[in-house]
């Protein structure tokens, strides 16, 4: 599957860079530490922007394409953050019948990201979803692993003010 | 610190008792000193997620309250195995299998059992329970007929104490190795033995670490393969969750018999509770002097560390594997060069898998012989297969190859649950292919699985009953590969999604009957002609379900149907007016508002019947339950 | 004596170099065995899957590429079922392909096309959806079209092993997977730096040059401008294959035709400014000799090197000749001193060069290469380009009688001809520096040491009574070695060639393309670049600073190498990149 890069601005911190500088300090001379390293990275920053990969490139003095190459080949690695809270609406053919699409545009105005975006602090992140199997419930929406069915789009702000306080 | 095998004795004799007591089948009295009771909780993944870990610590605060702390010692274990009963609580000496546990049920335990000593019936596993009687584990369908030589310690030792390994003969085999065998006798005691790779392709061990052995002397590498991708295979999860020190110690003992002084272990990173075991046995076992400079005081040294997966399927593949502990996309390379010539950093390497060294140290310590006596003439010793699917006891077995496909499924398994019929069984995951019902009394192993167009694989074992639909299957697994496939050769890149291409024409009701031939021929191609294992394997789901379920096929491609009911092209909802009690209950379900009323009522109904509009429905099959009751909604 | 292996291959016997693949042994046996990802010492990784044969005893087919052959191995390389396989293979490449055949730039030198022919491929046997990717054309030099991509990482090798540059790899997995930059950056936006060895080991039309022939008709057929055109040394060795010569055919006569018939209104050797930068690279180099000053001297002729140095390896900018490359001296002299002298105003000409070279184009493009207040050089058309006009004007190359290149700029020495192989320049150089320096004739010219198509040669020559330590480095692979062993003071020199490209400019990226067949087979660079050294032996001018248009240009306009004048118009100045 193709990744998906993020549209988020990189903010990441000098503690941050510290922990990263940290680490690959750690791998310095170790055969094969791309990995680890980049394991480590994502859970530094949650995800591996371009400016943590080329960071990590050019300390370890490879090619910023070997590094990004690695990154997309394993699905482990994303370039996306996600949000603390992942909402998903399911864009299966019952949920979609049911008024998905319209779900999916109250949420995109109300959070002011689009579909594979993620909110600037980082709390929301919106994706669309294959058919999760509860089409009794269309239209259905999960935030992280809750699942909220027979929803209608004046329901979504009730459901994001849950997890905005 | 243990400098020499007395140490090592000495510390066996005093935890042996401890692993003997909980041997329930041990027959004579067996005393732990003022213990009385072993309380073994499982604390494989299964179990972990259906929160054992809070059982525990409920248990172990009930034991306090009830003042028998030092009566009563409470271990979480690896997997026992019967996942689908989980969470697992066993009482030991009695053997006692509490099944399906809550976190309201460990006061109950503590009370009743270990306080009044009366077993809680009704928390037991129910196959153990016959009258009266209640049966130890053992004897139930699920285990009478395992033979537990990888898993023998899982569900028995705790797996983050390093002497209770050692208290089941653990490192004895190492010391057995580096004190009294040279090289080449532990190289031809594996050779005799016949074990034969379990992860896949069945290659002979053996003859790995002779090829090994044989390169000139240097750094070489000893490879442990944990990267378990199968769906629904978790067996090198549970030795690793349930008894990681026997991996160290078989890895040890590899890198003596081929002259290596370093390990890796390559593990899924999806894997937490194992990789966590796993290095908190590295650090013990490092502690400990088994890992390091001058083990038992001789000039071995050995040390190993654990490399993290990060979701890729293919690095499964044993090229991939090390392309990946490189640092590299895992990508396959071409073989030759094997491994046991140039493999890890260009260095002589064997590549065995979790399960493979398992059965090492007994190897050693029982010898050849005893390991040659169990299992088929070309497949020796056992198989851990991970159950699942339409099967009533999904969970781990481990049984003497030569078993039948029919024991397994029938005895062991529990048979297909809901009084369906056996369908076919898919062996070796994605890279496997179905045997059909007319196959059912195969004896299992590597040579005859082949010979029905399917493979070992790393044992997974998926039981389909008539409500899997064959075509629908082989497409499912072809997806998983066509995510998986790396992408460098072109037969497997390109090829496997043509094949899911003409796959998916057929499950929509587009398939014409030339696309079965073109089927054969391109799976036959990418099979022949891909770069990797992955690649060459990806087509047998396809082939094998052609040759055995061609009709199935033909029932997609020329009547357009599915004769199971699965592809959503190919049937509509209807609902039998007859049988239809006009409750309008699945007229709510529905979320496409397909469903009306007629104005037809049923002889003795007061309601008028319900219809589904086919153009309407979306066949998401919302409708279903709510007529459990009346069954008046069907596929045609 | 070789260590011999006995095989049978389509069950006739041979005895074969022990270590050879079984590619090799076929080959050797008069047998092509068909590859698309293979090239020779730069890229084996068995990937493309066409070169399977059967080998008995093995368990499926083999991939011939890699497949090493040992004593009484049985190989099979035309069974009913490898030719199938092969037909399969090629189908299954061309159901995800481009094919826009008809209107490709690589459309009848493309490989997988000539394979398909001989194979009897059906195109649409295999039918599916395919990725849509959007054409990188945001470099000068380079363009790529990854719907045209068959993956066979040719160029990811290039451009990482053998350059050691790596700004294209291979990016996500399975059907997915694409070449491209990191981040999916446009190659204009990263470290590229144009050499178009990515060009040249493409076995399709998916990576090809920015295409400026039409800017050059234009021009020609515009009444109101001059236009001229200056061929770079290399290119007379190279420019018959793109007519069906054989590689290493010196087609200086012809190829001096074809332009005037092109229309040209000055047609001239680029050799001359190659002896003009030898003139103020030499001068350039003894006086930072003397003042010790900025050591190593590098040269300039390369633009990918200099581009590679930039972002590379900054701090060794000012280590860089101060000198215009060759190309740019010439329209840099031509807009200013010869515009003067025949009354043109520098607006109204059009100067062409005719390079091997990609990086090339984005030359004429930098900053510091406008002498007259316009670009030095207006258009650079490759090899490939040149053939392309030559053949677009119906010229019938093979039936031109030669002809000579136009005055005043048609002369140019033997050391400016060798300029087009790694070690020319050096030795020119060298050539001349020793008959200043000793102030006495050369007994012999040939600097051997220099020569070769090693990636490094390295060489310590006394002139007078000093000694210059000298490195020559082909690659940007090898200069990266170089640098680094210079930057960790391993290694010391005082001056150092440096040519982008492998083997110098006879195998530059504007070069012909060549099948793998022959790159495998052939040791072009070294083919071509006997052409150059041939012309060099045959010439009585062989030394740069007896060029009598140098002098002319000395005494009428420059004075004296490194003067003023010389430093305004023939000099330049760099940027530190990074990456």
């Amino acid at each position: 599957m193709k990744k998906k890069m993020t549209t988020v601005a990189f903010n990441g911190t000098a503690e941050q860079l510290a922990k990263l500088d940290e680490l690959i300090a750690k791998h310095k001379g170790e055969k094969g530490a791309l990995m680890p390293i980049l394991q480590g990275a994502q859970g530094i920053y949650g995800y591996l922007p371009i400016e943590v990969q080329k960071h990590i490139a050019l300390s370890m003095d490879v090619p910023l394409s070997e590094v990004y190459g690695v990154a997309t080949f394993y699905s482990q690695f994303i370039l996306n953050p996600k949000g603390e809270y992942a909402v998903a609406v399911c864009l299966g053919t019952a949920c979609y019948v049911k008024g998905a699409g319209l779900l999916m545009d109250k949420l995109e105005s109300l959070l002011g990201i689009k579909n594979g975006e993620i909110s600037d602090d980082r709390k929301f992140s919106l994706d669309a979803t294959r058919c999760i199997g509860a089409c009794g419930l269309a239209p259905v929406l999960t935030v992280n692993e809750e699942v909220y069915g027979r929803l209608t789009p004046d329901m979504i702000k009730g459901i994001l003010d849950k997890y905005n306080k | 610190m243990i400098k020499n095998v007395a140490e090592l004795t000495a510390i066996r004799d005093t935890y042996a008792n401890k692993i003997h007591f909980r041997k329930h089948d041990a027959g004579a009295e067996v005393s732990d000193g003022n213990i009385k009771k072993h309380v073994l909780i499982c604390g494989g993944t299964g179990c972990t997620s259906s929160k054992s870990v809070q059982i525990k610590a409920k248990m172990e605060e009930a034991i306090k309250e009830a003042g028998i702390q030092d009566e009563v010692q409470v271990v979480l274990t690896g997997c026992f195995g019967l996942c689908a009963l989980g969470p697992i609580v066993i009482v030991y000496p009695e053997g006692t299998f509490y099944s399906r546990i809550e976190i309201k049920d460990a006061e109950t335990i503590v009370k009743e059992h270990l306080v009044g000593g009366n077993p809680v019936k009704s928390l037991l596993y129910s196959e153990t329970v016959k009258g009266d009687e209640i049966l130890s584990l053992n004897e139930t369908a699920f285990y009478k007929k395992q033979k537990r030589v990888a898993l023998r310690n899982c569900g028995v030792v705790d797996p983050e104490c390093i002497n209770e390994y050692i208290g089941t003969n653990g490192y004895m085999a190492l010391a057995k190795v580096v004190t009294e065998m040279t090289p080449d006798e532990v190289i031809n005691t594996i050779l005799e033995s016949g074990i034969r790779g379990r992860g896949g392709g069945g290659f002979p061990t053996g003859r790995k670490w002779m090829f090994a052995a044989a390169q000139p002397k240097g750094q070489k590498y000893v490879v442990c393969n944990g990267d378990e991708g199968d769906p629904g295979a978790f067996m090198d999860r549970s030795i690793l969750e349930g008894d990681p020190h026997a991996l160290i110690e078989a890895m040890t003992i590899a890198g003596y018999a081929i002259g290596a002084n370093q390990g890796y272990v390559y593990v899924r990173a999806e894997y937490p509770i194992a990789v966590n075991r796993l290095q908190a046995a590295i650090d013990a076992a490092r502690r400990e002097g088994l890992l390091g400079k001058n083990i038992f005081g001789t000039d071995f040294e050995f040390d190993m560390q654990i490399r993290l997966g990060a979701g890729a399927f293919v690095c499964g593949e044993e090229t991939a594997l090390l392309t990946s502990i490189e640092g590299n996309r895992g990508e396959p390379r071409p073989r030759p060069p094997f491994p046991a010539v140039k493999g890890l950093f260009g260095k002589p390497t064997i590549i065995n898998n979790v399960e493979t060294y398992a059965n090492i140290p007994q190897i050693i310590l029982k010898g050849a012989d005893w390991f040659k006596s169990m299992g088929t003439e070309k497949s020796k010793g056992t198989k851990v297969f991970a159950l699942g699917g339409k099967i009533t006891n999904t969970g781990l077995v481990e049984i003497p190859m030569g078993t039948t496909l029919r024991e397994v499924v029938e005895e062991i398994g529990g048979g297909i649950p809901n009084g369906k019929k056996f369908k076919a069984a898919q062996t070796g995951g994605p890279s496997g292919g179905c045997i059909p019902a007319s196959k059912y009394d195969v004896e299992i192993d590597y040579d005859n699985l082949i010979a029905q167009g399917s493979m070992m694989g790393s044992g997974g074992l998926i039981v389909m009953d008539e409500d899997t639909c064959m075509v629908d299957l082989a497409k499912f697994f072809l997806e998983f590969t066509v995510d998986e496939s790396c992408g460098k050769c072109a037969p497997c890149r390109i090829g496997t999604v043509r094949l899911l291409e003409i796959l998916t024409k057929i499950t929509e009701g587009n398939g014409e009957m030339e696309d079965l031939d073109k089927l054969e021929e391109l799976a036959n191609y990418i099979k022949s002609a891909s770069l990797c294992g992955l690649g060459q394997t990806a087509p047998n789901p396809v082939l094998s379900t052609l040759a055995n379920f061609r009709d199935e096929y033909i029932a997609h491609i020329v009547d357009k149907k599915c004769p199971a009911g699965v592809c959503k092209n190919l049937f509509t909802y209807k609902i039998d007016l007859d049988k239809c009690m006009g409750c309008g209950l699945c007229a709510k379900q529905c979320p496409a508002d397909a469903i009306s009323r007629t104005d037809y009522v049923a002889e003795g109904h007061k309601l008028a019947s319900m219809q589904i509009d086919a153009s309407k429905c979306v066949k998401c099959g919302a409708c279903l339950p709510s007529c459990k009751k009346f069954n008046a909604i069907y596929k045609g | 004596m070789e260590n011999m292996v006995n095989v049978k291959i389509n069950n006739r016997e041979y005895s074969v170099p022990a270590n050879s693949t079984i590619l090799e042994a076929a080959r050797y046996a008069g047998i092509d065995i068909p590859t698309l990802c293979y090239l020779k010492d730069i890229n084996e990784i068995g990937a493309c899957r066409l070169c399977l044969v059967e080998v008995k005893g093995a368990r499926g087919l083999c991939a011939a590429c890699v497949y090493p052959v040992n004593e009484g191995m049985e190989i099979q390389t035309n069974t009913p079922a490898i030719r199938k396989a092969r037909k399969t293979n090629l189908e299954l490449v061309l159901s995800a392909h481009k094919k826009k055949c008809l209107t490709c730039v690589r459309s009848t030198s493309c490989e997988l096309q000539k394979l398909c022919l001989e194979y009897g491929v059906d195109e649409d046997h295999f039918q599916g959806n395919n990725n849509e990717y959007p054409i990188d054309c945001s470099t000068a030099s380079v363009i790529r079209d990854n719907e045209k991509c068959i993956l066979c990482r040719r160029c990811v090798a290039a451009c990482k092993n053998m350059q050691g540059i790596g700004v294209i790899g291979a990016n996500d997995r399975g059907f997915d997977t694409h070449i491209a930059s990191a981040f999916e950056l446009k190659l204009g936006q990263t470290s590229c730096i144009g050499c178009g060895q990515c060009i040249v080991a493409c076995p399709v039309g998916a990576i090809y040059e920015r295409d400026d022939t039409q800017k050059v008709f234009d021009a020609i057929s515009d009444p109101t401008k001059h236009v001229a055109i200056c061929a770079a040394p290399s290119i007379r060795a190279t420019l018959g294959e793109c007519f069906g010569y054989e590689p290493g055919t010196d087609v200086e006569g012809k190829m001096v035709a074809a332009l005037k018939a092109l229309g040209f209104d000055g047609v001239y050797d680029m050799n001359l400014t190659a002896d003009l930068t030898i003139m103020e690279e030499a001068t350039e180099f003894l006086g930072r000799f003397k003042e010790g000053k900025n050591l190593p001297l590098i040269t300039s002729c390369s633009p990918g090197w200099v581009k590679y140095c930039e972002h590379y390896f900054p701090e060794f900018t000012d280590n860089i000749s101060s000198c215009k490359s060759p190309q740019q001296m010439f329209g840099a002299m031509y807009k200013t001193y010869y515009a003067q002298k025949v009354g043109l105003d520098p607006k109204d000409i059009v100067f062409v060069s005719a390079i091997p070279c990609t990086a090339k184009k984005f030359e004429v493009k930098r900053d510091f290469q406008n002498a007259a207040g316009v670009p030095d050089v207006d258009v650079a058309i490759t090899t490939r380009e040149l053939g392309r006009m030559i053949q677009q004007a119906g010229i019938d190359f093979k039936a031109l009688k030669d002809e000579k290149f136009d005055d005043p700029f048609g002369i140019g020495s033997g050391a400016g001809v060798i300029f087009g192989a790694t070690g020319g320049v050096m030795e020119a150089a060298l050539r001349t520096a020793a008959e200043v320096i000793e102030g006495k004739e050369l007994e012999k010219l040939e600097f051997d040491d220099v020569r070769g198509t090693e990636g490094i040669k390295k060489a310590i020559y006394k002139i007078g009574d000093v000694t210059v330590r000298v490195a020559v480095v082909s690659g940007t692979a090898n200069a990266k070695k170089l640098l680094t062993a210079i930057k960790n003071g391993e290694e010391e020199y005082d001056f150092i060639e440096v040519m982008a490209c492998p083997g110098g400019c006879v195998n530059g990226g504007g070069q012909p393309t060549q099948p793998a067949v022959v790159r495998n087979n052939v040791d072009l660079k070294a083919l071509r670049a006997s052409v150059l050294y041939t012309a060099d032996k045959k010439m009585d001018l062989r030394k740069s600073h007896e060029n009598s248009a140098v002098k002319m240009l000395y005494d009428e306009y420059f004075g004296a190498p490194n003067s003023h004048k010389a430093h305004e118009v023939l000099h330049t100045k760099y940027v530190k990149r990074g990456l």
